[in-house]
C-alpha cells in the first residue's frame, strides 16, 4: 500500500493535559481510515495537528513521502490536506458556489471573476463524485446535508487528496449519512485518501477499511473491521488495565434509597429525546455507576437531576420530596452536590480567584456574607482551608482558577462541591482528561463519600473507572438503561456488549 | 494557561495618546500650531480654578451615566438605553422640584433625585424583564426604548407640562428647595451634583466587589452557564442589572435638572448616554476607571472653546479626538497583538487552546 500520510510519535501537550502522547499514524492512498475515540481522546488535537491549527511538541509527518511541517491551514491545503469540521465554515448568504471558490477564485482580464469557468469546474466535480447541488442555491437555504455536501466540494475544488472529516455523521439524517458513505467510497476508488472521525461504533464497520482507536491520548489499537467486534471496539475505547488501585470496604447493608429516578424523559437543545424513560433508584452508602458511550443520554440525564433542565415526563424523588422540577439551588440545600461534566462551562468561573470559585453556591450564606456584604477574610480562610483538604496546588487563594491545571481545577471543584453535608453526589466525568494522580485523588474521595453514607452517582465513559468504583451498575444505550448489574455480576465482555448496544443482558 | 494581563491594562492610555497622537497630526495639516492647540485645551480644561470647575460640570453627567453603562457590561448586557434612563431620570426629577413645594430642602432635594433614579431604574427594568422572560435582545429594546423616551418627554414638555408664562416649550422652573448647591459659591458652576456622581463611583465598586449581588452580577456577566449551575437567581439578577444601571442613568439625568438647567427643555437631547459608552470603555467596565475616563472626557469637552478662541481650529476636532480614542479601543486586540510581538516576545502559545 502506498502510504498517503505518515504521522510518527505525534506528541501535544497542553497544562496538565497530554491531549497526543507519541501517536503513530498511517494512512494509505486509496484508504477511508476511522479514528475511533471519546471525547477528549485526542482526536481532534491530533487532526488540529495535521491540519495546521496546531503544532506538535514532538513527532513528524510526512505527506506523500515528503516531511513537511504546517505553520498554517493554508500550508496544509497546499499539501492537499482538507478538512470538513464538525461545525461547517460557510458563509450563509453567499452561494454555494461562492463559499466553494472563496479564497481560490478564478479570475480574468485582472481583477474579474470567470464566474462561468468556477461554475463549470464545480458542475463537473458534482457530476463527478455525485454530489448533485445547485451552484447557485444560498446556504442559509440549504438542509445541514447539502451543506456537508458543499463542505466535501470545497476541499475537491481545492484539489484535496487527504480528506480529514470531522464526525461528519453528528448533523445527518440516517438517509444522508447513506448518500455519505456512498460518496466516500467513490472517492476512495478514485485515489482520495480519507480519515473519518467518530465515536460511532457502528458507522466504522460500514465504511472504514481500517480503525485506530485513541484512548488518553494513545494509540491503543489499528484493527480491520473484519477482525474486530463492536463489543471489542467499545471495550478498547473506554479501558484499558487502570494503574491506580482503589481501596473499598464490602458494602454492608443497603442503605435507604435517597434519589428515586421514575420514567424520565429528557429532551436535548435541539429538542429531541436523549433520555426516553429512565428509571432508577441511589441508596445511601453506594455509588451507582452509568456506563456508556458518550452522547447516549447520560448528559441529559445528569443536567435533568441536576435542575439544569426540566424533563418532559417522569418523575424525581430526593427523601421522598418531589424535586423533578427544583431548581440548582434548592437542590443544594438539601444535599444534592453536582461535579458537572464539563468544569469549564458549568463547574467555575475561569477569570475568578480560587476563592471565589469555592463558594460559587454558597457566597451568600454565612459567614461569606451578612445581608449582603461578602466577607472576604472569612471567603479567603474558606479557601485556604479547603485548598490543603483537598491538595488543591496554588500559590494562593487568590490565584486565578484559570491558571490552574486541569488537576487541581478539578479537586477545586470537588472541595467545593464535597465540603458540605451532603446525601446526593453526582459525578459526571469526573476524572476526564486528568493526570493518574489526580484521577487517583478523586477515585478515593468518591468511596469516602459513599463510606460516609452519601448515596453516589457516578456518569463515566470510562469502563474501567466504572467497574473499579461502582456497587451496582447501569448501562445507557439510546436514551435507555438496558441493565442495572451489581459490581461482581458485571464483566468487561458483557459490559462491553451492552455498550454497544448488542446485547441487553 | 491566561494570558499576560499587562498590555490589556494599557491599553486605555495607549488610545488616548495614539489619539492625541493623530490629532496632533490633523492640526498640523491644517496649517495652525499643534502646541497652541493643545496648550488651549488644556489650559481650558484644568488651567484655572474656573475651568477646573467647568469640567468637573461637564464630567459629571459621563460619570454617572459611564457607570450605568460599565455596570451593564459587568453584568454581560449591552446597555444602549442610558439615554432614554437619563430622560426619565430628568423628567422625575422636573415634576418633583416644580410641583412638590412647602418641603425643606433636605427632604426635597432627595426627594427629587430619588424619583429620577426611580424613572431610570423603571426604564432600564423593562429592557431587563423583556431579557429576562422572553430571551429578547437587550440592545433592540433598550434603543427603541430611547426613542420613545425622546417622544415621550417632547410631548409632555409641549403640552402637560408646559410653563404656560415661558416664550419657548419648556417645563416650569424647580423650587429652590429642589436645586442641588453650588459647591463653591457663584464663582464657579460646579453643583453638589458632582459630589453625588462621586458618591456612586464608590457605591458601584462597593456594589461590585463587596456584596453578593455584585458577585452575582459578575458571574452571570462572566458565565451565565456556571451561574446557572451554581443556583443562582440569573433572571432576577439580569433584571437587577439593568434596573440598576438604569437607575444610574436616571440619576445622570436628575442631576443635571437639579444642579444645572433648574428646568426641562423641550428637546432635551444630549448625547450623554451614548457618549457613556465610551467613557465605560475607556475605563475597561471598572468604576474606578470611570472616573478620570469621564474626566478626560468632560475635560476635552470644556476645553475645546479655547482652543478654538486661541488657534481657530474648530472644537469639532474634539469629536475627532474621542473617535479615534474608541477606535483605538475598538482595534485593542490588534495593538495588543503588536505589542505582544515587539515587547513581549513570542508568546504565540497562548492563542492555543485544547479543543473543546
Amino acid at each position: 500500500m502506498t502510504l498517503a500520510l505518515e504521522m510518527h510519535g505525534i506528541t501535544k501537550r497542553f497544562p496538565g493535559v497530554v491531549a497526543n502522547d507519541h501517536v503513530d499514524f498511517q494512512l494509505g492512498v486509496g484508504e477511508i481510515h476511522a479514528l475511533l475515540g471519546e471525547n477528549g481522546a485526542g482526536k481532534t488535537t491530533l487532526m488540529h495537528i495535521l491540519y495546521g491549527l496546531s503544532r506538535p511538541d514532538e513527532g513528524k509527518l510526512v505527506v506523500h513521502g515528503i516531511p513537511v511541517q504546517f505553520a498554517s491551514p493554508g500550508d496544509a491545503m497546499a499539501h492537499g490536506i482538507g478538512m470538513v469540521h464538525q461545525h461547517f465554515m460557510l458563509v450563509p448568504v453567499l452561494t454555494v458556489m461562492e463559499n466553494i471558490i472563496l479564497g481560490q477564485e478564478v479570475t480574468r482580464w485582472g481583477p474579474f471573476l470567470d464566474l462561468r469557468q468556477a461554475a463549470q469546474h464545480i458542475r463537473q466535480l458534482a457530476a463527478q463524485y455525485h454530489l448533485a447541488i445547485n451552484p447557485q442555491a444560498l446556504i442559509q437555504d440549504l438542509p445541514v446535508g447539502l451543506r456537508q455536501r458543499v463542505e466535501l466540494l470545497k476541499a475537491l475544488y481545492r484539489q484535496a487528496t487527504i480528506l480529514i472529516l470531522d464526525e461528519p455523521t453528528a448533523v445527518l439524517t440516517p438517509a444522508e449519512v447513506e448518500h455519505l458513505f456512498d460518496t466516500l467510497t467513490a472517492l476512495a476508488q478514485h485515489g482520495t485518501s480519507i480519515i473519518f472521525i467518530t465515536h460511532k461504533l457502528r458507522e466504522v464497520f460500514h465504511i472504514a477499511h481500517r480503525i485506530t482507536v485513541l484512548r488518553r491520548g494513545r494509540v491503543v489499537g489499528t484493527l480491520l473491521p473484519a477482525e474486530t467486534t463492536e463489543a471489542q471496539l467499545a471495550a478498547l475505547m473506554v479501558g484499558d488495565a487502570r494503574l491506580t488501585h482503589v481501596v473499598k470496604q464490602p458494602r454492608a447493608i443497603s442503605g435507604e434509597g435517597v434519589l428515586h429516578v421514575r420514567d424520565v424523559h429528557v429532551l436535548d437543545d435541539r429538542g429531541t429525546p436523549a433520555v426516553a424513560g429512565v428509571s432508577l433508584t441511589v441508596h445511601a452508602g453506594e455509588i451507582l455507576g452509568i456506563a456508556g458511550v458518550q452522547g447516549n443520554g447520560q448528559t441529559e440525564l445528569v443536567e435533568a437531576l441536576a435542575g439544569l433542565r426540566h424533563p418532559t415526563a417522569g418523575s424525581i424523588t430526593l427523601h421522598g420530596v418531589d424535586v423533578t422540577r427544583a431548581t440548582p439551588r434548592q437542590l443544594a440545600e438539601g444535599g444534592v452536590a453536582h461535579i458537572p461534566e464539563d468544569r469549564h462551562k458549568h463547574g467555575m468561573v475561569e477569570p475568578y480567584s480560587i476563592a471565589d470559585n469555592l463558594v460559587l453556591n454558597t457566597y451568600h450564606h454565612q459567614p461569606f456574607a451578612r445581608r449582603m456584604v461578602r466577607h472576604s477574610a472569612a471567603i479567603a480562610a474558606h479557601a485556604a482551608r479547603l485548598m490543603h483538604a483537598f491538595d488543591v496546588r496554588a500559590p494562593h487563594p487568590a490565584t486565578q482558577a484559570s491558571s490552574l491545571s486541569g488537576g487541581n481545577q478539578q479537586k477545586m471543584v470537588i472541595a467545593r462541591e464535597c465540603s458540605r453535608p451532603l446525601t446526593l453526589l453526582i459525578a459526571a466525568q469526573p476524572t476526564r482528561g486528568l493526570d493518574v494522580g489526580a484521577t487517583a485523588f478523586i477515585h478515593q474521595h468518591l468511596v469516602q463519600q459513599r463510606e460516609q453514607g452519601c448515596a453516589v452517582l457516578l456518569v463515566s465513559a470510562d469502563l474501567d473507572e466504572i467497574l473499579t468504583l461502582s456497587d451496582r451498575i447501569a448501562v445507557m444505550y439510546h436514551g435507555k438503561v438496558l441493565a442495572i448489574v451489581a459490581d461482581h455480576e458485571a464483566s468487561r465482555e458483557t459490559l462491553g456488549q451492552l455498550l454497544a448496544g448488542v446485547a441487553t443482558a | 494557561m491566561r494570558q499576560f494581563d499587562w498590555t490589556a491594562g494599557i491599553m486605555p492610555f495607549l488610545a488616548v495618546g495614539v489619539a492625541l497622537l493623530l490629532g496632533a497630526g490633523l492640526i498640523w495639516a491644517s496649517g495652525a500650531s499643534v502646541l497652541e492647540a493643545y496648550g488651549g485645551v488644556f489650559a481650558g480644561m484644568c488651567g484655572s480654578w474656573h475651568a477646573l470647575g467647568e469640567t468637573g460640570v461637564a464630567a459629571t453627567p459621563y460619570i454617572l451615566a459611564g457607570l450605568a453603562v460599565a455596570l451593564s457590561f459587568r453584568g454581560g448586557l449591552f446597555n444602549i438605553g442610558a439615554e432614554g434612563q437619563l430622560y426619565l431620570g430628568a423628567l422625575g426629577a422636573v415634576v418633583v422640584g416644580y410641583t412638590v413645594g412647602g418641603l425643606p430642602i433636605w427632604l426635597h432635594l432627595p426627594l427629587a433625585l430619588a424619583v429620577g433614579a426611580l424613572g431610570g431604574a423603571l426604564w432600564g427594568a423593562i429592557p431587563g424583564v423583556l431579557k429576562a422572560r422572553l430571551g429578547t435582545h437587550e440592545v433592540i429594546n433598550t434603543i427603541m426604548m430611547n426613542y420613545i423616551a425622546l417622544k415621550l418627554l417632547d410631548y409632555l414638555v409641549k403640552h402637560m407640562l408646559r410653563d404656560p408664562t415661558a416664550s419657548v416649550d419648556r417645563t416650569p422652573a424647580i423650587l429652590a428647595t429642589a436645586t442641588l448647591p453650588h459647591l463653591f459659591g457663584p464663582s464657579t458652576r460646579l453643583h453638589a451634583g458632582f459630589l453625588v456622581a462621586l458618591a456612586a463611583v464608590v457605591f458601584v465598586a462597593w456594589l461590585l466587589d463587596k456584596t453578593t449581588l455584585g458577585f452575582e452580577i459578575r458571574t452571570v456577566g462572566t458565565n451565565p452557564a456556571a451561574a446557572q449551575y451554581a443556583g443562582m437567581p440569573v433572571a432576577r439578577t439580569l433584571v437587577c442589572t439593568m434596573a440598576l444601571s438604569g437607575m444610574l442613568a436616571g440619576l445622570a439625568g436628575a442631576v443635571e435638572i437639579l444642579g444645572l438647567y433648574h428646568m426641562l427643555p423641550a428637546a432635551f437631547s444630549t448625547g450623554y448616554g451614548f457618549d457613556a459608552i465610551a467613557v465605560a470603555l475607556l475605563a475597561r467596565s471598572r468604576p474606578i476607571g470611570v472616573l478620570p475616563a469621564a474626566l478626560l472626557w468632560g475635560g476635552l469637552r470644556n476645553g475645546a472653546g479655547l482652543m478654538q478662541v486661541r488657534t481657530g481650529v474648530s472644537i469639532d476636532l474634539i469629536n475627532v479626538i474621542q473617535a479615534l480614542v474608541l477606535v483605538c479601543l475598538a482595534a485593542d486586540q490588534l495593538f495588543q497583538a503588536l505589542l505582544r510581538r515587539h515587547v513581549g516576545g513570542p508568546l504565540l502559545a497562548w492563542r492555543e487552546k485544547p479543543p473543546a
